[in-house]
């Protein structure tokens, strides 16, 4: 019998266990999986990030981003607020904006003309009556009825997040009191300042890059920086909370001076271990960022977004997938209007640690390559997630992967939620 | 601007190149003063002011540990640049050195044979005599895109 390619694939379905141990290989490698994350997830009941509101601080001020791979704005009107929508022109489909930031009274598509304001109503057709009577639109042409989709929009401590679901609940309530007081702890009662963006190119599904962020079993393992210069040490004072969803999660340690003396490394005999030292020390020598004894804090909200404090490394990271097997990672490196010069140069100094260059992140821009390239050919195949337990539960201990199994209930539930409807 | 500071660049810039390209590595922060600005950036960030790097040093010392890191802790899969320099524009001698730009590009030949254009931009200089050498007080090099591949691990 015959059957298209896409009916083909789509009667594949993902193989899940019973429990969230296991993670079928062909959810990083399936065109119909990725096709169905694009209706289910970004464009389902969930929050993705768009923006820092410093970049839409003014009336005009415009950024164009993205939620999954679906291209939008967000504006801020005259009225002062701010407003999401496709960005998409309502006639044949060109983008509307072009640029990545700018200020603008309203958006004028290249193609035909056509006009919206700040708020992404359709307000003008080019020739819409014709010329000398002959030509136009029909009278019937509303242009109330034509627009891009809009989204919601949520604002907090100065992220700004959208939605294309009228579902989807309040901020506060997605994400729940400790994630949303995590994110106050970083960004509450400061005024960020954008000290530089970069984009780095990953050769893997998107997903992988979460897990990434998400495993804390790692970091001190693949990463030794974090380790040499005790930056995180599993033995470490410390975290993880895992959000009721599963979705949203904290990593997090505090200075601890006895972790010093444990053994449980030098034990372990991995590689994490060297006589390795800096030349110029100072790269660490910072303060405290928010009056606290935590140096590190690792948080993420479902699906892609990333805030990060490690040190006085301060940055918001935006995961967009571009492609079954490519994700475009965008980083936003932050200071505040309140730092000191000399705050603002350890910021400068310890972003050496972060980013596609960063002695403490390089590695995380590949390892997600090599497991795509590994899993080729194995797509009845599964990844097992059996450290610390089978359950995607808040923990002390770090060498757990309880967050990374939290994102795959997440996923799960949003995969499945709509399947049914 | 004497012909003789551009060829004495064309020079530092050559060796420069040729120590990433064929190394080693080792040497090349010996290119730079003690206190040196090197920072990899994008053109974005830079006609914006944005000072952050992918790569910040304000010390000699801090390419020496680039160096250690990449040899001993950061983990890569093997590969090598090319590095392709344009002629250098000396733009302009003052009390606090020769300024210059020097466009290139940088072809990254992977493991598995792959070769690609890994980036284009240009070097912004500063160069001071250090006992009758041209040592580099100050390079910014300025990437044309926004985007890394993967990872950027050997300088630029
Ligand atoms: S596509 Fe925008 S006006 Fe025609
Ligand atoms: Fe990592």
């Amino acid at each position: 019998m015959e059957s298209s390619v896409v009916d083909t694939v789509r009667e594949t379905p993902v193989d899940w266990t019973d429990d969230l141990t296991r993670v079928p290989y062909r959810v990083f490698q399936g065109e119909d999986v990725y096709a169905a994350e694009q209706t289910k997830l970004f464009h389902g009941p969930y929050w993705s990030y768009l923006c820092l509101e410093a970049e839409v601080a003014g009336p005009g001020d415009y950024c164009s981003t993205f939620v999954g791979e679906t291209p939008v704005i967000v504006a801020r009107d005259r009225d002062g607020e701010l407003y999401g929508f496709e960005n998409r022109c309502a006639h044949r489909g060109a983008l509307l904006a072009l640029d990545d930031r700018g200020n603008t009274k309203d958006f004028t598509c290249v193609y035909h003309a056509w006009s919206y304001n700040l708020q992404g109503d359709l307000t003008g057709v080019a020739f819409q009556d014709g010329v000398k009577g002959k030509g136009g639109m029909p009278d019937s042409f509303c242009m109330e009825d034509h627009g891009p989709r809009k989204m919601r929009i949520a604002v907090l401590h100065g992220l700004v997040f959208g939605s294309f679901s009228d579902d989807v609940p309040d901020i506060e309530d997605y994400l729940g009191e400790e994630i949303t007081s995590r994110i106050a702890r970083v960004l509450a009662g400061r005024t960020p300042e954008i000290i530089g963006r970069f984009t780095q190119i990953l050769p893997n599904n998107w997903k992988l890059y979460v897990e990434n962020v998400k495993d804390s079993y790692h970091a001190s393992i693949l990463h030794l920086f974090f380790t040499t210069f005790e930056l995180n040490r599993l033995s470490q004072r410390g975290g993880i909370i895992v959000d009721e969803s599963g979705g949203h999660h904290v990593s997090y340690s505090a200075i601890d001076r006895d972790a010093e003396k444990d053994v449980a490394y030098s034990d372990q005999n991995i590689r994490s271990e060297s006589a390795y030292k800096l030349a110029d020390p100072t790269l660490l020598e910072g303060f405290s960022e928010v009056g606290d004894d935590t140096t590190l804090q690792i948080l993420s909200v479902f699906p892609g977004f990333v805030l990060q404090q490690i040190q006085n490394s301060v940055a918001v990271r935006q995961i967009l997938p571009t492609g079954v097997e490519r994700t475009r990672l965008n980083w936003t490196y932050l200071g505040f209007e309140e730092d000191t010069p000399e705050q603002r140069e350890v910021r400068l100094k310890q972003a050496n640690l972060v980013g596609p260059a960063g002695y403490i992140s390089m590695e995380d821009g590949c390892v997600g390559g090599f497991v795509q390239r590994g899993i080729a050919g194995a797509a009845s195949q599964s990844a097992v997630l059996e450290m610390g337990g089978s359950l995607a539960e808040s923990s002390e201990s770090r060498v757990t992967e309880a967050s990374v199994r939290g994102f795959w209930k997440a996923y799960r539930a949003a995969m499945n939620r709509q399947e049914e409807a | 601007m004497s012909v003789n500071d551009f060829h004495r660049i064309g020079r530092v810039q050559a060796d420069y190149s040729r120590c990433i390209d064929e190394g080693p590595l080792e040497q090349w922060p010996d290119f730079f003063v003690e206190n040196c600005m090197y920072r990899i950036t994008t053109a974005q960030n830079y006609s914006e002011g944005l000072p952050a790097g992918l790569v910040w040093a304000n010390t000699r010392r801090m390419l020496v540990d680039r160096v250690s890191a990449l040899r001993e802790a950061n983990i890569y899969e093997q590969h090598t640049y090319r590095h392709i320099l344009g002629q250098p524009s000396v733009l302009e001698e003052n009390g606090d050195g020769i300024h210059a730009e020097t466009s290139f590009l940088v072809v990254r030949v992977m493991r598995d044979g792959q070769s690609d254009i890994f980036a284009s931009g240009r070097y912004v200089d500063r160069y001071v005599d250090v006992d009758d050498q041209l040592k580099i007080a100050e390079r910014v090099v300025v990437c044309d895109s926004t985007n890394i591949d993967t990872l950027l691990a050997l300088p630029l």
